[in-house]
């Protein structure tokens, strides 16, 4: 299957300034793709170049198979940009007619889909209310919908919660799930780790528009974890055993923390104990977090 | 094509709502008004005074009177109608390009020459409707009152309808690299230019200085806006006012037709600058 997205080396100077210095990528069908990295890393100028709106000074890259810049793969792709700055003018209803109709839609599959996502973002009621009064949760609603319109096999979510209440974040969340369900592409840029962490398969971590690190998600839950447990009876022998599991045993009166090699091993660990006549309160796996795979690939003085 | 049309239709819609066709409307009104009593009073007025003792003198007088007023009238729409099209243009490629709603319309499967050509458009459009409201108006009010009509009055109406969308192309194109407000200063600068180009070049020929002629020429090639209202006013004014070759609103030096192709050759040049630009622009 051909990557809907694919960049070799593509790189940006805006006059002697290189805000994306050479990314190289790949974004398989059906995947939902997290784009990490601080402020200023060059994300929103790579998925400007990836989406034609800035040109890259050198480097290649393909779009669902087209070259960069092709706009016939513009028609099967969707983009909600940061800030979410639409024409305000434009009645909720009018909107997503006009992007409808610059998608090349036909009027009747305009229409339908058209009230389906205005239901979908729960905006049914506003359909006639201009945008200009809309608060800017409403206005992220109203900028997916014009984003799905065309049912796009790849859609661009560009930090699709900055500044945007529980509620928001939690929509947004709920239609990526969705997108995911039906086997569309999404390339996610945000800061929202734990965001990416719910909803992504795969994150790439860039840094000056490089590529540092590109992680399964499924590769967090079998990362080495930290288990807290809280039990009563923990005689010096019971706690020796439990070193064919995992090693920096430590124990506090009635808790005791390790890190243990693999999840899997968690059900033994407690039959084991049980068996030791070992009262357990609580056995409490601390997975490592993305954030802290964030800090330790990019530094903490990035983003400054 | 289609898509050229569904952005010079959001063009059309976004202008009327964002009241600056309104405010145009509503000046325009006051403007036709104005003009519209005033001509009346000096009409009347001067009917009443000047009696008959020669009624073909008085008739005669009366037709140089008032097509003195109907072009002081189209002068000042002229200017109205540039600055309506100074200001249509100005914030259109700028304005969308700073706030980011463009990015949404660029991703879309549409050109960008389609994008400019659209709103060119759009306000191609707008600026018919207004010129022929105010030009309209103002020749319609002096006809309803003494039956006048100026002599090729289509042709004038034409130049000063095609110097407002010179000047929103000229618009259109330094928005397409500049913010607005540096669109509307070197705009409004490049029209009083011409302005006083206009004037220098009259001038140059009244004290027969061929040097001030040249230097008046050459600001009429620079823009060519003040020809265009020079060549209509040229067009429509009075036999008497053309044999004696010196009136307030028309000239002694008239811009040829071949000015006129130049300003026509001049606006696609501008139009197709506008969208180079805006096609090699990172957004």
């Amino acid at each position: 299957m051909t990557p809907v997205i694919k960049t070799e080396n593509l790189r940006k100077e805006f006059g002697k300034y290189a805000a994306v210095k050479g990314l190289t990528l790949q974004v398989e069908q059906g995947e939902v793709f997290g784009f990490l990295g601080p402020n200023g890393a060059g994300k929103t100028t790579s998925i400007k170049m990836l989406l034609g709106l800035v040109a890259p000074t050198s480097g290649t890259g393909s779009l669902l198979g087209a070259p960069l810049g092709d706009r016939t793969a513009l028609a099967r792709i969707g983009f909600l940009p940061e800030h979410f700055r639409f024409q305000e003018w434009l009645t909720a209803y009018e909107f997503l007619q006009l992007h409808g109709e610059l998608l090349g839609m036909d009027s009747r599959n305009l229409n339908l889909r058209r009230n389906e996502l205005l239901e979908q973002v729960g905006l049914s009621d506003f359909r006639h209310k201009q945008l200009r009064t809309f608060s800017k949760g409403m206005l992220q609603r109203v900028g997916l919908a014009q984003a799905l319109m065309n049912r796009p096999a790849l859609v661009f979510l560009d930090e699709p919660t900055s500044g945007l209440d529980p509620v928001g974040r939690r929509l947004v969340r709920d239609i990526i799930h969705e997108l995911r369900v039906q086997g569309t592409s999404v390339f996610l840029n945000s800061h929202l780790l734990s965001e990416i962490e719910v909803t992504c398969n795969r994150v790439a971590f860039i840094r000056q528009g490089e590529v540092i690190r590109v992680m399964e998600m499924s590769a967090l839950d079998q990362n080495l974890s930290m288990v807290t447990i809280r039990a009563e009876g923990l005689t010096p022998e019971v706690v020796t055993g439990l070193e064919q599991w995992g090693n920096d045993i430590r124990v506090d009166s009635e808790q005791l923390t390790m890190t243990i090699h693999n999840e899997i091993d968690l059900p033994e660990i407690t039959r084991y104990l049980v068996e030791r006549n070992v009262s357990v309160y609580a056995l409490t796996p601390n997975r490592i977090s993305l954030e802290e795979i964030f800090i330790e690939t990019l530094g903490k003085d990035s983003g400054l | 094509m289609k898509k050229i049309w569904i952005i010079a239709r959001m063009t059309f819609r976004e202008n009327v709502r964002k009241r600056i066709v309104l405010t145009g409307l509503v000046l325009g009104l006051i403007f036709l008004t104005a003009f519209t009593i005033g001509f009346h009073m000096v009409y009347i007025n001067a009917f009443n005074e000047v009696g008959s003792p020669n009624e073909m003198l008085t008739s005669m007088m009366m037709t140089e009177a008032t097509n003195i007023l109907l072009l002081a009238g189209l002068y000042a729409v002229t200017f109205l109608s540039a600055a309506m099209g100074a200001l249509l243009g100005a914030d259109t490629l700028s304005g969308e390009i700073n706030s980011g709603t463009i990015q949404t319309i660029v991703t879309k499967p549409v050109r960008r020459s389609e994008i400019v050509i659209g709103k060119w458009l759009g306000f191609l459009i707008l600026l018919g409707l207004y010129s022929l409201l105010m030009s309209g108006g103002t020749v319609l009010s002096i006809w309803t009152q003494s039956g006048y009509l100026p002599p090729n009055v289509l042709k004038g109406l034409s130049l000063i309808y095609l110097e407002s969308v010179l000047i929103m192309t000229l618009s259109l194109f330094c928005s397409s690299f500049m913010s607005g407000l540096a669109t509307g200063g070197v705009v409004f600068g490049l029209y009083g230019l011409a302005f006083i180009g206009g004037w220098v070049e009259q001038i140059g020929v009244a004290i027969q200085n061929q040097t001030v002629v040249q230097v008046g020429i050459i600001t009429s090639l620079i823009i060519p806006s003040e020809s265009l209202w020079r060549r209509a006013s040229f067009e429509m004014q009075s036999p008497i006012s053309a044999a004696l070759g010196f009136s307030p609103f028309s000239s002694t030096s008239v811009p040829s037709p071949l000015m006129v192709g130049y300003a026509v050759i001049y606006l696609v040049i501008v139009l197709i600058s506008a969208i180079s630009t805006f096609q090699h622009r990172d957004l």
